[in-house]
């Protein structure tokens, strides 16, 4: 036990001092805080005039003030956190001859791994409170308005599985750094996972959606539903897919179901509320329950393999 | 630190019987039968790649040997790697230190991964660095530190661990006259005053006349010879019958062996 404290403590702080985490947390950090005050004051613009708004405060993670909105910036940028922390984690420490030095110590060999992982999880979940907490802050300043208990939960959720999902990303580098003995192969491995995954799987399900032909007697309606089921079907693969998925309906109170076919104005969403109460936090959660379970299989899977390959490695070419 | 007790006394400390570890079809220890008694200074040579790594790593339960046994303090490397691990320290050869610790850091980080209490960790890690020569230099991160300086902090590690057996795998690699003397020294006074058993690898002959007590050659995954020096002169004599240096009876065995 007190092997993994010690390794985790030593790789904690390895983090927090390395150049290349601060660069990426201040980059991270800068972003998000511009969308959401930008978000902010797009707001406040839709909303004038509007009698009793509700669920104000989480409209800062889902409005697009620039370009998208802050959830989907996590759920592409959110991944690099992940690989940049955990693709040379393994594989430096062989290079440099460190890796027999720690394991000629008297400590059991996942103490390292374990060890490793673990202070990923601590550094990423400093990283995305800090954050969430900063757009808390400045969500404040610039609505002026306090959160309800009920938007604090869903705030606290989408940390919560933010966190799973980034930290899959983690457990990917790290398969990776103990897969390839260079760090550049490591290096170039999670980015080419990264934009497979994240890029190219949802134009790839987009394209093939749209070569589906429409079927003889099927109405123009049947059709683009039919397209659209089946682009979302091919993209379910992307874990990206998966976490934007949960977070829509978790940050999102008024939305019942996990896939939009008509992106609808924050506007109309309003108007459309009137009609249709939001969900209680429970029920939006069991409506993502099979995402937010697949985000969490596909960690366990990852660490699991990344655990195996390592425990069975012949020390000597260590 | 409590020692753990497994050796029974007049055992050897360590003890290997037909040890043999295969790399597919390369065999790199080849049936070794290795005894060194307790509070022996045991010289280990051999060429490049002749399997003397591969036995530590073996006697450390680093690596899994294809067939055989060792013991090592009384325990099997197999099944009580960790207690081993407490009992032994270990120098390697090409070791690595992390570029971004300084040198009190690094033995900080190595006692807490040997669980030993933070203020008696303190004094010996400021004991070890006076003994190797490096408490002046002990704030200065290990990216900046010479090769020699790197081998001196790697015996304060053993120095800091106080094992009852080391394995120093070239340990004199690197350094100056100055260091090499003083590495010799220390390696020396532990095995006298503590009684240390100490394993030491290398290729410089005339380090290991001085200060081993008995040496084995090992040749091609083979222990060819195996004695104190006298054994050994003993068993190989000079064309007109004179003493032959341990250089010479090394060379003798080595040409035999490729011939």
């Amino acid at each position: 036990m007190s092997a993994l404290r010690a390794i985790t403590r030593k790789e904690v702080s390895d983090h927090f001092s390395s150049s290349r985490f601060l660069i990426l947390f201040s980059l991270i950090a800068m972003v998000s805080i511009l969308m959401v005050y930008m978000a902010g004051l797009k707001i406040s613009q839709d909303l004038e005039g509007e009698v009793k708004p509700t669920f104000v405060f989480l409209m800062l993670f889902t409005s697009s003030g620039i370009g998208f909105p802050l959830v989907q910036f996590v759920a592409f940028f959110g991944p690099l956190v992940g690989l940049i922390l955990g693709f040379d984690s393994i594989n430096r420490e062989w290079n440099e001859g460190t890796l027999s030095k720690l394991l000629a110590q008297p400590i059991y060999r996942d103490a390292v791994i374990n060890g490793k992982f673990l202070a990923g999880v601590l550094v990423i979940g400093v990283t995305l409170t800090a954050i969430v907490l900063a757009i808390t802050g400045l969500g404040l300043v610039t609505l002026g308005v306090v959160p309800g208990a009920e938007e604090l939960y869903r705030i606290f959720f989408y940390l919560l599985v933010s966190l799973v999902y980034v930290c899959f990303w983690l457990g990917v580098a790290i398969l990776f750094s103990i897969l390839f003995r260079s760090i550049t192969t490591s290096a170039l491995a999670s980015l080419a996972s990264w934009i497979f995954f994240s890029f190219l799987i949802p134009l790839a399900a987009s394209a093939g959606a749209s070569a589906a032909p429409p079927l003889s007697g099927e109405s123009q309606t049947g059709y683009i539903m039919r397209v659209s089921e089946l682009e979302r079907t091919l993209s379910l693969v992307s874990p990206m897919r998966m976490y934007l998925e949960s977070m829509a309906v978790i940050v999102d109170p008024l939305r019942r179901t996990a896939s939009a076919l008509v992106a609808v104005g924050r506007n109309e969403d309003i108007s459309l509320s009137r009609f249709a109460g939001p969900l209680s936090l429970d029920q939006s959660l069991l409506m993502v329950f099979p995402q937010i379970v697949f985000l969490v299989a596909i960690l366990v899977l990852c660490f699991g393999v990344s655990y195996i390959v390592f425990q069975r490695r012949e020390i000597r070419s260590i | 630190m409590s020692l753990d007790q497994a050796l029974r006394p007049g055992e050897p400390a360590i003890q290997t019987r037909d040890l043999s570890k295969r790399y597919g079809a390369q065999v790199a220890v080849d049936r070794l039968n290795l005894s060194v008694a307790e509070g022996e200074v045991f010289g280990f040579l051999g060429p490049n790649g002749a399997g003397k790594t591969t036995t530590l790593l073996m006697l450390l339960g680093l690596t899994e040997p294809t067939s055989g046994t060792a013991r090592v303090a009384g325990l099997d490397p197999r099944r009580q790697p960790i207690r081993v691990k407490r009992q032994v320290g270990y120098l390697q050869e090409n070791m690595g230190f992390y570029r971004d610790l300084d040198a009190r850091q690094m033995l900080a980080f190595i006692a807490e991964l040997n669980d030993m209490p933070s203020p008696e960790a303190g004094e010996r890690a400021e004991a070890a660095l006076q003994a190797v020569g490096l408490a002046g230099e002990a704030g200065k991160k290990i990216g900046a530190y010479s090769r020699g300086m790197r081998q001196r902090l790697g015996l304060a590690e053993i120095l800091l661990k106080q094992p009852r057996i080391a394995f120093l795998d070239e340990p004199t690699i690197g350094l100056d006259p100055d260091g090499t003397a003083r590495m010799l020294e220390v390696i020396e006074r532990l095995a006298r005053e503590q009684g240390m058993t100490v394993l030491l690898c290398s290729h410089l002959l005339e380090q290991v006349e001085r200060v081993c007590t008995r040496i084995g050659i090992m040749i091609g995954g083979r222990l060819v010879a195996e004695g104190t020096l006298a054994e050994l002169r003993a068993a190989k004599f000079g064309l007109a019958g004179e003493e032959l240096s341990l250089e010479q009876i090394y060379l003798r065995y080595f040409r035999e062996s490729s011939t």
